[in-house]
C-alpha cells in the first residue's frame, strides 16, 4: 500500500515523521489559507498529543489501549480488493436515499448522479472538490473546527484528504436524503482521518444519514471531523447511526454552525462500538436558530461510549433542546457531558438539556454531567440526569399480565428508546431504526457484514415476540 | 380452586398477614373487608407472585397446584388477574401492544398460536363496548396521564380482554366517582360465569352495592375474623370497623 507506515507503538512520533515526509503531498492542492492552517494544526498536535484522562474532558475515556496498536495509516486510497457490487448492495429497501460511499476513508465513485445536480446541489468527494471547487473548499474548509483546543481535531485537519463534500445553493430543498455510508475493512488496523464539509445555503433543506460500519471484526480507528454551516434560515435533518464492531474506535467530531432563523435536529444512534465518542458542538449564531441534539445509546459487554455536546448560545432569541437516553448492560461504559453556554447578548435564550440512563447489569457506568455556564440574565436553561434500573414496579405489573420476564424487560427497554427513536421525522428511517433497536435489545444486532442500514434487509421485518408495529 | 391454608407473610421482618385460611370455588364472588393497614392488599400480592413479600408459613393452592412456586407471569397464564390499586404508568408502550403481548403469551403458555391482529382487534373492540368503555385507549401509553377513574376502567379492561379464571380486585373501588364506579362494578358482573371468581378488596361497603357478594369476610390484624354472607357487609357499614375490634378484645 503506498504511503504505509507502521507504527512502532509511539503512535505520534510516527504520525508527526509521516507528515513530515508527506505534507508536501498532503497540501497539494490546498490554498494558501489552508496550508497554513495544516502547518499550525500540525504543531498544535505535536505540542499536545493525544487527550488523556488527566484532561478533565477526557477523564473517563481512556484511548491508550487503542493507539496502544501498529495501525495503516493509508495516504492514498487502496480499492484494488473492493467489490464495488457489494458496496452497492447497501441501498435501503423502501427508502429512497442518495449513497455516497467511503471505503477505508476514501469516497467511492459510484458513477451515480443525484436528481437535483443541475440546479447546483453537489455530493461529492472532498479530495475532488479541492480540485473542482477551490472557492466553496476556501470559504468554509477549517473556519468551523477550530485546532487550538482539540489536538485530534487539529491532527485531522492537518492529515484529512478525502470525505465526502456537500454543498446545496440557496433556496434549494433536496429531495433525495443523502447517506453518507463509511465502511471500514483493513485486516491490518487502519487509523482514518476522515473529513466531511456540508454547507447548506439560505432557506435550503437537507435530511443527511451518516452511518459508521464496520464489515469485520477487524481492529481500527476512526478520527472523523465534520464541518456543517448552515446558512439563515437552513433546515438540516442530520442522523448519525454508528454500528462498529468492538475492537473499534470511533471519534466523532460535528461542528454545526447554524445560522439565523436556521433549525437543525441531529440525531445519534449509537448500536454498538468498542469506543465511540461523539462531539456534536453547535454554535447558535444568528437570531431565532434552534437545534434539536438527540442521541440513544445501546450498549454492553465492554463497550464504552461517550457524548460530549456543547451548545453556544451566541446570539439572542435562540432556542436548543438535548436529550440523549442510554441503556448499558453487562460491563459498557457511558459519558455524558452537556455543556451549554449563554454568551452576554443572547437574551431570551431557551435551552433544555436532560440525559436518562438505565443500566442493565451492576457492573455497568455511567458519568453524567450537565454544565450550564450563563452570562444572559434573561434567559430559560434547565437541566436533568437520571440514572435508573428497570422500573420493578412495571416489571411486576408486566408480568402479572403474563408477560415473560424477558419480555417484560425488552419491553420496557424498548419503551425506554422509543422516546427517541420516535423523533425520527424521515418515516421509512424511523422504521428501519426501530427494528435494528429491536434486533438490538434482542441480542441478535452484531456487527453487520455490510451497511448496517442493509443487516437485515433479505430478512423479514422483525418479529418482535411484543409486536410493536402500528396495528 | 383457591385454597389457602395458614398463610403467614412478613415483609423486612415484619408480620403483616397472621395464618389466613381462606377458600374460594368456581362461580363464587368473595368481598374482603377491613381497615387500612390490616394486610388486604399484601394478601392480593402475594396470591399475584409479588416477590417483596415473605411468606413464612402456610400454602396457597390453586387448581391443586402450588402456588407460591410459580413464577408471576405462569400464575397469570394460569388464570390469575390482579386489579391493581395503583396500576402503573408505562411511558412508551401502547394498550394494544401491551395487551396483544400479554394475551399472546398466555396462548403461548397454553399452547395456542398467536391471535391474528385483525381477530385481535376486534376483541379489543367488542370488550370495550361491552363495558361500556368509550376512551380511546388503544393507542395510548399504558396508564400514562390517566385520570384514578380511567386507570381502574383500564384494569377492568385488561381483566376482559384477559379472560381470568380468578380475578383479584384491590380496592378498585377506591378513588372513584358514581359513575365510574358503575362501570367497574357493571364490568364484573358481565364477566361473571359459572366457572370463573372473583376476590373483591374493598374498604366501604358501597361497592359491594353493585356487585353481590356470596361470602364477605372481615380481615382484622392479618387475620380473618369473621365471614358471613352479605348482610355482614351491611353491619359493618352501619356498626363501624369499632364493633368488630371491640369483639376481639
Amino acid at each position: 500500500m503506498d504511503g504505509t507506515i507502521v507504527a512502532n507503538y509511539n503512535i505520534k512520533d510516527t504520525l508527526l515523521g509521516l507528515w513530515d515526509d508527506n505534507s508536501a503531498r498532503i497540501c497539494m492542492n490546498d490554498s494558501a489559507r489552508i496550508k497554513e492552517l495544516r502547518k499550525e494544526s500540525i504543531r498544535i498536535f505535536a505540542q499536545k498529543g493525544f487527550p488523556n484522562t488527566k484532561q478533565e474532558k477526557w477523564r473517563n475515556t481512556d484511548l491508550s489501549k487503542m493507539l496502544n496498536h501498529p495501525y495503516n495509516f493509508p495516504l492514498e486510497p487502496d480499492l484494488e480488493n473492493v467489490d464495488l457490487n457489494e458496496v452497492f448492495r447497501c441501498d435501503v429497501p423502501g427508502f429512497e436515499t442518495y449513497m455516497v460511499a467511503q471505503y477505508n476513508g476514501w469516497f467511492i465513485d459510484r458513477g451515480n448522479q443525484l436528481k437535483q445536480a443541475a440546479e447546483g446541489v453537489i455530493v461529492c468527494s472532498l479530495a475532488e472538490a479541492f480540485v473542482k471547487y477551490p472557492r466553496l473548499i476556501e470559504d468554509a474548509f477549517g473556519k468551523y473546527a477550530p485546532v487550538a483546543d482539540n489536538s485530534l481535531t487539529a491532527l485531522n485537519t492537518a492529515f484529512a484528504r478525502d470525505g465526502v463534500f456537500i454543498y446545496v445553493p440557496d433556496n434549494t430543498d433536496v429531495a433525495e436524503t443523502v447517506q453518507m455510508v463509511n465502511l471500514i475493512n483493513a485486516t491490518d488496523g487502519v487509523f482514518l482521518q476522515t473529513r466531511n464539509l456540508v454547507v447548506i445555503g439560505q432557506n435550503s433543506v437537507l435530511r443527511l444519514v451518516q452511518c459508521d460500519d464496520s464489515i469485520d471484526d477487524h481492529i481500527g480507528f476512526i478520527n472523523s471531523v465534520t464541518e456543517v454551516v448552515l446558512a439563515d434560515n437552513a433546515r438540516l435533518d442530520h442522523y448519525k447511526l454508528q454500528n462498529k464492531n468492538d475492537r473499534s474506535a470511533l471519534i466523532n467530531n460535528i461542528y454545526f454552525h447554524v445560522g439565523a432563523g436556521a433549525n437543525l435536529s441531529t440525531n445519534a444512534i449509537s448500536l454498538n462500538g468498542g469506543l465511540i465518542r461523539n462531539e456534536a458542538n453547535v454554535t447558535l449564531n444568528g437570531r431565532g436558530g434552534h437545534a434539536d441534539i438527540l442521541g440513544v445509546y445501546l450498549m454492553d459487554r465492554n463497550q464504552h461510549i461517550d457524548n460530549q455536546v456543547f451548545v453556544d448560545h451566541a446570539q439572542p432569541d435562540c432556542t436548543s433542546n438535548e436529550l440523549f437516553k442510554g441503556i448499558l448492560d453487562d460491563h459498557a461504559s457511558g459519558v455524558f457531558n452537556g455543556h451549554i453556554l449563554v454568551r452576554p447578548d443572547a437574551q431570551r435564550t431557551n435551552a433544555y438539556q436532560n440525559n436518562k440512563n438505565i443500566l442493565i447489569s451492576d457492573k455497568a457506568v455511567i458519568d453524567t454531567k450537565p454544565f450550564l455556564e450563563i452570562y444572559a440574565d434573561d434567559v430559560k436553561c434547565s437541566h436533568g440526569a437520571t440514572v435508573g434500573q428497570l422500573d420493578s414496579e412495571a416489571m411486576f405489573y408486566l408480568r402479572s399480565r403474563g408477560i415473560s420476564m424477558e419480555n417484560a424487560r425488552m419491553l420496557l427497554m424498548y419503551a425506554f428508546a422509543a422516546e427517541i427513536v420516535n423523533k425520527i421525522s424521515i418515516p421509512q428511517l424511523q422504521l428501519r431504526i426501530d427494528d435494528l433497536v429491536k434486533k438490538r435489545l434482542r441480542g441478535e444486532l452484531s456487527v453487520c457484514d455490510q451497511c448496517v442500514l442493509h443487516c437485515n434487509a433479505k430478512e423479514q421485518k422483525v418479529a418482535f415476540e411484543i409486536d410493536m408495529s402500528k396495528i | 380452586m383457591l385454597s389457602i391454608k395458614n398463610l403467614r407473610v412478613s415483609i423486612n421482618n415484619k408480620e403483616i398477614l397472621r395464618g389466613i385460611n381462606l377458600e374460594v370455588k368456581p362461580g363464587e364472588v368473595h368481598a374482603i373487608m377491613g381497615p387500612n393497614g390490616t394486610g388486604k392488599s399484601t394478601l392480593a400480592s402475594v396470591i399475584a407472585g409479588r416477590d417483596i413479600f415473605e411468606v413464612t408459613e402456610g400454602e396457597i393452592l390453586y387448581k391443586g397446584k402450588n402456588l407460591l412456586e410459580m413464577p408471576i407471569e405462569d400464575r397469570a397464564s394460569e388464570g390469575i388477574f390482579l386489579g391493581f390499586q395503583y396500576p402503573v404508568e408505562i411511558p412508551g408502550v401502547s394498550i394494544t401492544n401491551f395487551m396483544r403481548t400479554a394475551v399472546n403469551e398466555q396462548r403461548k403458555y397454553r399452547g395456542l398460536d398467536p391471535m391474528p391482529a385483525n381477530e385481535f382487534l376486534a376483541k379489543m373492540e367488542a370488550k370495550k363496548n361491552l363495558l361500556e368503555i368509550h376512551a380511546k385507549l388503544a393507542n395510548r401509553s399504558v396508564n400514562e396521564g390517566f385520570s384514578g377513574g380511567e386507570k381502574k376502567k383500564n384494569e377492568i379492561f385488561q381483566m376482559a380482554m384477559l379472560e381470568p379464571a380468578l380475578a383479584i380486585l384491590d380496592e378498585t373501588d377506591s378513588g372513584l366517582d358514581i359513575d365510574a364506579l358503575k362501570i367497574v362494578a357493571n364490568g364484573v358482573n358481565k364477566l361473571r360465569r359459572p366457572d370463573n371468581a372473583f376476590v373483591v378488596i374493598t374498604h366501604y361497603q358501597r361497592l359491594l352495592e353493585y356487585i353481590v357478594p356470596d361470602i364477605v369476610h372481615v380481615l382484622f390484624d392479618g387475620r380473618i375474623v369473621r365471614s358471613g354472607g352479605k348482610e355482614l357487609a351491611i353491619e359493618l357499614e352501619e356498626k363501624g370497623y369499632e364493633w368488630i375490634r371491640a369483639e376481639l378484645v
